[in-house]
């Protein structure tokens, strides 16, 4: 129960840093958006325009009694369906190791939205070191709290190991914020720290190019539009 | 100028809008001088006018969508769905269900009578489009001086007029919900519909349509329409759990062709209790509706027309797992080309084996969805 309490706590203060990577009024993209409460928050907090993708029938549903605009689909097949850049934001929250292929995920995201931001446990921490180097055997976490035989979480992968696909992938890291097994927050940017030691969770914000969005005066509204990508 | 009035019928126990000098053109191109639209409503209309919904029924529905129907002396056929605290509360939405053009529950329609003659339509009446139906309903929500409609629900021919009224009528309605139907009715469907129909055709007792006249009518015809239709409503896996391989009031089977089968004696029932309520004509035209409804190659042109700055409705698709009439991959084309333009919509495939009736029975995803998404959305514009 207390474990259970400390993921909720956990996953709270995810979206509490999601939130505070968002500007007001954004449209927003929640890919695997379980029941909705990120994107809700959104919404009341921000009054963002916000949509999201969710495998599960039963959780689609309860999204969808909300009132959210909810797609109840795989996101591995059906983010084909938005348009380019017709996001402001795309989350992919405590998924990517979920998924089939995360390298066209992150295509994808960053394709549909002008910035992504991702959320996933790291698996550099260093209690998942010890885990693995002192009994050696697969660990099991509160982030991570799976049997290696029956997880949904099928790609493990570390801080660095991540930092190195956005660089191949030319993805810029415009942010990216550590969280210690305590709910600590630090600066990833930080070089004094042995991030991928002490980071139990890591949320990022990337993009292609770092855009500043142009701002088009019309008549009887403002909106901001990224422009074009480039690879 | 159109006259517009509106009377209660006792027989029906519903209301009746009569429009006489109309001049109503419907797609084909043929002009009703007169027409009158048969309906029901449900709830009380509140100040403002903001909480009315329109249920649109299916092919073979009705205004009787709560509540008595006189003509079965049953309940209306979504009464589990719309009534005091039901999932569409009429203790909080005005709810407005109208029989569809060409129907045959008092809306203008092949049974009735021609503008100011004796006679009946029968053959004679003009084709009837979806798009017809919905320009009538349209009628008569500004007969009852309603501005613009919370929602449109509706399930197969009803999701096919909701749809309609996104593409007509998108700044008259805030939000629909579009249960089991496409952007068009396939070649499959068709092909069934077609099926259904030479059977009408070819009972002798229908005589060109015009059997009202010779005091005959096709129930043969009808009933093994009704058949065909049925099966199509059902789902393989759903028809096995309930009827197997069961017989029906016998140990062995007859060696002949009496309705040996349960699932046998079942059909026959649905079709010979289909043609005591309704009518064959209108079956033909109604069924023609439906063929005639597509939307695959102008859906997105309209909606790009209809422009995201002016196109606040909120959707709701909903498919089902066993529907083979509307499979969800059908569904899915609405909701991809709206996600594709960025409109507010949600989309829920629920799995079930009941097929395409699942929306008429009993299935509580269904209900909490559509409870929860009319009454958050309503909370969200009407506080």
């Amino acid at each position: 129960m207390e474990k259970q309490m400390n993921n909720i706590q956990s996953i709270r203060k995810d979206w509490d840093l999601i939130e505070s990577l968002i500007n007001e009024r954004a449209r927003v993209l929640d890919v695997g958006c379980g029941e909705g409460d990120l994107i809700q928050q959104l919404e009341k907090n921000l009054q963002a325009n916000v949509h999201g993708v969710e495998k599960d029938q039963g959780m689609a549903l309860k999204g969808i009694a909300k009132g959210l605009n909810i797609t109840h689909g795989d996101a591995e097949k059906d983010l084909f369906q938005y348009s380019n850049q017709s996001f402001d934001y795309v989350i992919l929250s405590q998924t990517l190791q979920a998924m089939i292929e995360p390298k066209k995920i992150l295509t994808e995201l960053l394709r549909v939205g002008s910035k992504a931001i991702v959320s996933f446990p790291n698996f550099g921490h260093w209690k998942i070191r010890l885990q693995l180097l002192l009994l050696g055997k697969m660990p099991i976490t509160e982030g991570l709290p799976y049997s290696w035989y029956d997880t949904p979480n099928i790609h493990f992968f570390t801080l660095k190991d991540f930092e190195n696909l956005c660089k191949d992938m030319n993805i810029v890291i415009e942010s990216s914020i550590g969280l210690t097994s305590k709910g600590k927050q630090f600066s990833l940017n930080n070089t004094l720290l042995p991030s991928n030691i002490i980071t139990h969770e890591a949320i990022f914000l990337l993009s292609y190019k770092n855009f500043e969005p142009i701002k088009i005066k019309t008549t009887n509204k403002m909106f901001a539009k990224n422009s074009a990508i480039i690879n | 100028m159109t006259d517009i009035e509106i009377k209660k019928d006792k027989e029906l126990e519903c209301s009746i809008a009569e429009f006489t000098n109309a001049n109503f053109e419907l797609a084909s191109g043929s002009v009703l001088e007169s027409f009158k639209i048969a309906f029901k409503t449900f709830g009380a209309l509140n100040n403002n006018k903001s909480n009315a919904i329109l249920i649109c029924h299916a092919l073979t529905g009705d205004q009787y969508v709560s509540g008595h129907n006189p003509i079965t002396e049953r309940d209306g056929w979504w009464s589990r769905m719309v009534g005091p605290d039901k999932p569409i509360d009429t203790n909080k939405f005005f709810v407005i269900c109208s029989n569809v053009l060409g129907g045959c529950s008092g809306s203008t329609g092949p049974k009735q009578k021609k503008d100011n003659e004796d006679i009946i339509y029968g053959g004679n009446f003009p084709s009837i489009t979806i798009k017809d139906m919905v320009s009538a309903q349209v009628k008569l929500i500004d007969a009852l001086k309603i501005d613009k409609l919370f929602s449109v629900v509706g399930g197969s021919m009803g999701a096919m007029q909701a749809l309609q009224w996104s593409t007509d009528f998108p700044n008259r309605i805030q939000t629909i919900i579009h249960i089991a139907g496409a952007l068009k009715h396939s070649a499959q469907n068709i092909a069934f519909h077609e099926v259904g129909r030479q059977a009408i055709m070819n009972d002798p007792n229908w005589h060109k349509g015009n059997y009202s006249e010779k005091d005959s009518i096709p129930e043969r015809g009808l009933s093994v329409a009704r058949m065909i239709a049925h099966i199509t409503y059902l789902s393989e896996d759903a028809m096995h759990r309930k009827f197997g391989r069961k017989l029906q009031s016998r140990d062995i089977i007859s060696f002949g062709f009496d309705a040996d089968f349960q699932i046998e004696s079942y059909l026959r029932y649905q079709g010979r209790s289909f043609v005591e309520r309704f009518d064959a004509n209108s079956y033909l035209y109604l069924t023609r509706a439906m063929d005639y409804f597509d939307h695959s190659e102008t859906y997105r042109k309209t909606l790009e027309f209809i422009n995201s700055q002016n196109d606040n409705i909120k959707y709701l698709i909903i498919s089902f797992t066993s529907d083979w009439l509307f499979p969800t991959r059908e569904n899915k084309e609405i909701v991809e080309t709206l996600n594709s333009l960025s409109r507010n919509v949600s989309f829920l495939e629920i799995e079930t084996d009941k097929g395409h009736d699942s929306f008429l029975l009993d299935e509580p995803d269904l209900d909490i969805a559509m409870k929860g998404f009319l009454e958050s959305n309503y909370g969200k514009t009407n506080e």
